[in-house]
């Protein structure tokens, strides 16, 4: 009914959305300028392409297929511990990337205990290097996602659909293909697009498990180019074909991608009528034990190991941890100043265009905008002294679109039940923002700190460009301690690095339902 | 003074033709079938909704483009009329202080209006703890506050009951007397239109209609307001 522009300033937005793009097309036209186009891509580079694209297809793919039997069973199965599952199918969101390499090391490694049982059983031994491991650590992060999405879906079925389900007694598969695979077709391309793109830009997977010639994503290769061979162009020109390939399929992936929700109402189970039978039931239970093992595994290892060494850890990484939480503090910081205006001129905008400049995050690699970055000030200044600051503004602009597709939504409900009121009223400018905006977004607002906070404290990706021996965040230092075998602190390192992004999280989302009543 | 001078509303394939002078201090009830453009109509004299054609005039002022916080009006809707997330008192107070910089004058000024209402002691709740009757009243309340020349109600007690309805409308009407205020509103009811409007306006066929004297209208409808009160 308000065809009026709510008084929200236009203003601040359009300067957050000029930062925004500034700080990414700055990084572009660095990158641009530096590549060295004569080369070429030589073989080694498409292998990269190649792999990078294959990889993820791979992720997506098995993500999605292996999330629609988890999530079919939890939609319609009631059980002890339901919410608890759901609330940890959210967990990998937040999950520092190299803390999940470690577990799955310890579960899928060479002497992890898949492989010990396996040896008991005279199997050969199986390696989870290349592209193998990296499929398996991307399904790891991306099927939970892929669940609560898909979820989200069934509980889409208005509830009597189910009930007229069961008053027919309709089979299993009728009642799938009359209510479910419907549901299905429409969600699943979404999904499986965002899991794509997620992969597309993977760089601390590919660090880890992958490498050498066979198992290079473009953003390792990036990585390698500038920091063992310190040939900027041929990383600028990688960051090109990055841009292309990521950007192209993010902004082609924009209108499949489903809208990000706070989970509430996950955890309310709906009463079915169907699939009471044996068979189902035994699938059911199947894909939810599988699941949770799947992800509960390679935690509890995380959590043991890192219990023997968290006590012998050395100096160097609780400085690191130190770094870590200044990064992630500054990154919400950023994140506040960027996505709130920003968001509130999207709100007050006819749905799509606008968006598209927080997708920009998305579609320009951290790696990509890390180098324009390390070009544009490595003249200027030792860019190892800007690292942390360059990694909070970059894990920012990273976490932008996510925020974004939590802020937005809400805003948008927010101007439109009470935009009347403030009209009526004459509330604008920052009187409309302290007494509607901020406390109407206030859970959101939690919830997008919590993540952005959460994936700063876990980031391996830009610091690993610019830092230098003195300077490292929590990720890093865990990296280089693996790199150098000492595992038994890298575990003790991955379950502070653990604790730490659970509890940047808990504590921000817990700050955003405080007192969020009505 | 109101005037709706030849205005026209434009929305998609509705249009609403209304061309009237109301006069302040009267209630006028807009009665007419579900889509036929009350709601429209209102919206459009708050500034909600953009006139096509045609001019408004509040005392021979111009008002079609002015913004609805400085029309001299204050409107009522059928929801959201109060803010979950503030107490009542500071529901009230954003009548007098858009920004809630709140003065020791408006803060009396608050509280005698709650104590008008009879919710002097429900000052310091949010909305949600209160009932919807009382959730009206405070709504009332700063309506009080605002003390604006002109009270829009859009249904604003649909949900109530009809024994609250009617007590709604009653508090409604000592109120706008107390200002001095016209109030316009969209009813169903027929017994609503008797019990407070002294006029009536027909909203029918993409036309509200001249206002005319409510007990006679209701008593001796024409053909088409007959067909609409059944």
């Amino acid at each position: 009914m308000a065809e009026r522009a709510v008084a929200l300033s236009d203003r601040t937005g359009l300067i957050a959305a000029a930062l925004v793009a500034a700080l990414i097309l700055a990084a572009l036209v660095a990158v641009f300028a530096a590549a060295d186009v004569g080369g070429g891509l030589g073989a080694a580079d498409w292998a990269a392409v190649r792999f990078t694209a294959m990889q993820a297809v791979l992720s997506a793919l098995i993500s999605v297929l292996l999330a629609v039997p988890v999530a079919r069973a939890l939609a319609r199965r009631r059980f002890a511990g339901r919410g608890a599952l759901i609330t940890l199918l959210g967990a990998p969101f937040i999950l520092p990337v190299i803390v999940a390499v470690l577990g799955l090391l310890t579960v899928f490694g060479r002497s992890g205990m898949l492989n010990q049982i396996g040896g008991q059983l005279g199997l050969p031994p199986v390696s989870i290097y290349g592209l193998h491991g990296v499929v398996l650590a991307h399904v790891f992060f991306n099927l939970p996602l892929a669940t609560r999405l898909l979820l989200q879906g069934w509980q889409s079925i208005p509830s009597e659909r189910f009930r007229l389900a069961g008053q027919l007694k309709m089979t299993p598969r009728a009642l799938f293909l009359a209510l479910e695979w419907p549901m299905l077709r429409q969600v699943l391309p979404g999904v499986g697009a965002l899991i794509f793109v997620i992969c597309l830009t993977s760089f601390a997977v590919a660090l880890t498990l992958g490498g050498g010639p066979r198992a290079t994503t473009i953003e390792l290769a990036i990585y390698q180019a500038f920091r063992f061979d310190f040939d900027l162009g041929r990383a600028a020109l990688l960051s090109v074909v990055q841009l292309v390939l990521a950007g192209g399929a993010a902004v082609a992936a924009l209108w499949l991608i489903p809208a990000i929700g706070l989970g509430g109402g996950l955890d309310r189970p709906l009463r079915r009528w169907d699939a009471r039978g044996g068979v189902q039931r035994g699938i059911d239970v199947t894909a939810i034990v599988l699941a949770a093992l799947f992800l509960l595994l390679p935690l509890g290892a995380v959590v043991l190991r890192g219990l023997r060494g968290v006590f012998h850890l050395p100096l160097t990484v609780w400085q690191a941890a130190m770094n870590s939480i200044l990064v992630a503090g500054l990154s919400v910081l950023v994140l506040a100043v960027l996505a709130l205006p920003l968001a509130g001129w999207i709100a007050t905008r006819r749905r799509g265009g606008a968006e598209a400049i927080g997708l920009m995050g998305l579609a320009a690699s951290p790696l990509m905008i890390g180098t324009g970055w390390f070009i544009l000030i490595n003249p200027v200044l030792d860019p190892a002294r800007l690292s942390l600051p360059v990694t909070s503004l970059v894990n920012a602009l990273m976490a932008l679109p996510f925020v974004l597709r939590i802020l937005v939504p809400r805003l948008r409900e927010t101007l439109q039940d009470y935009g009347p009121l403030t009209q009526t009223l004459g509330m604008r400018g920052w009187a409309l923002w302290r007494l509607l905006v901020l406390p109407r977004l206030r859970p959101q607002l939690g919830f997008a700190a919590g993540l952005t906070g959460a994936l700063s404290v876990g980031d391996l990706g830009v610091i690993a460009l610019f830092a230098d021996q003195e300077r490292a965040t929590l990720p890093l230092q865990m990296y280089r301690l693996m790199g150098a075998y000492r595992m038994e602190a890298a575990a003790g390192a991955a379950l502070l690095l653990l604790v730490l992004a659970l509890a940047v999280f808990f504590i921000c989302d817990k700050w955003g339902r405080w007192h969020a009543d009505a | 003074m109101l005037t709706l001078e030849e205005m026209r509303i434009v929305r998609g394939d509705f249009s609403l033709a209304a061309d009237m002078t109301l006069a302040q201090g009267r209630s006028y009830a807009v009665i007419g079938p579900s889509g036929s453009g009350k709601s429209t109509l209102l919206a459009a004299i708050c500034g909600f909704v953009p006139v096509a054609a045609g001019r408004l005039l509040r005392d021979g002022v111009d008002i079609t483009e002015q913004h609805p916080g400085q029309r001299g009006m204050t409107m009522l809707f059928q929801d959201n009329n109060l803010f979950p997330h503030l107490t009542v008192r500071q529901n009230v107070g954003l009548g007098l202080r858009p920004d809630l910089r709140l003065k020791a004058a408006d803060k009396e000024k608050i509280d005698a209006a709650l104590a008008r209402v009879g919710l002097s002691d429900h000052a310091a709740k949010r909305p949600g703890a209160l009932s919807g009757g009382q959730q009206s009243r405070v709504a009332l309340a700063r309506v009080l506050v605002q003390a604006r020349p002109w009270v829009l109600l859009d249904e604003p007690f649909a949900a109530l009951g009809p024994a609250l309805r009617v007590e709604m409308l009653d508090l409604v009407q000592d109120l706008a007397q107390e200002t001095g205020a016209g109030l316009i509103m969209v009813t169903h009811a027929p017994d609503d239109v008797r019990r407070i409007a002294d006029e009536v306006i027909f909203v029918e066929g993409g036309r509200a209609h001249t206002p005319g004297p409510a007990a006679e209208l209701l008593d001796n409808p024409p053909p088409a307001l007959r067909a609409y009160l059944g």
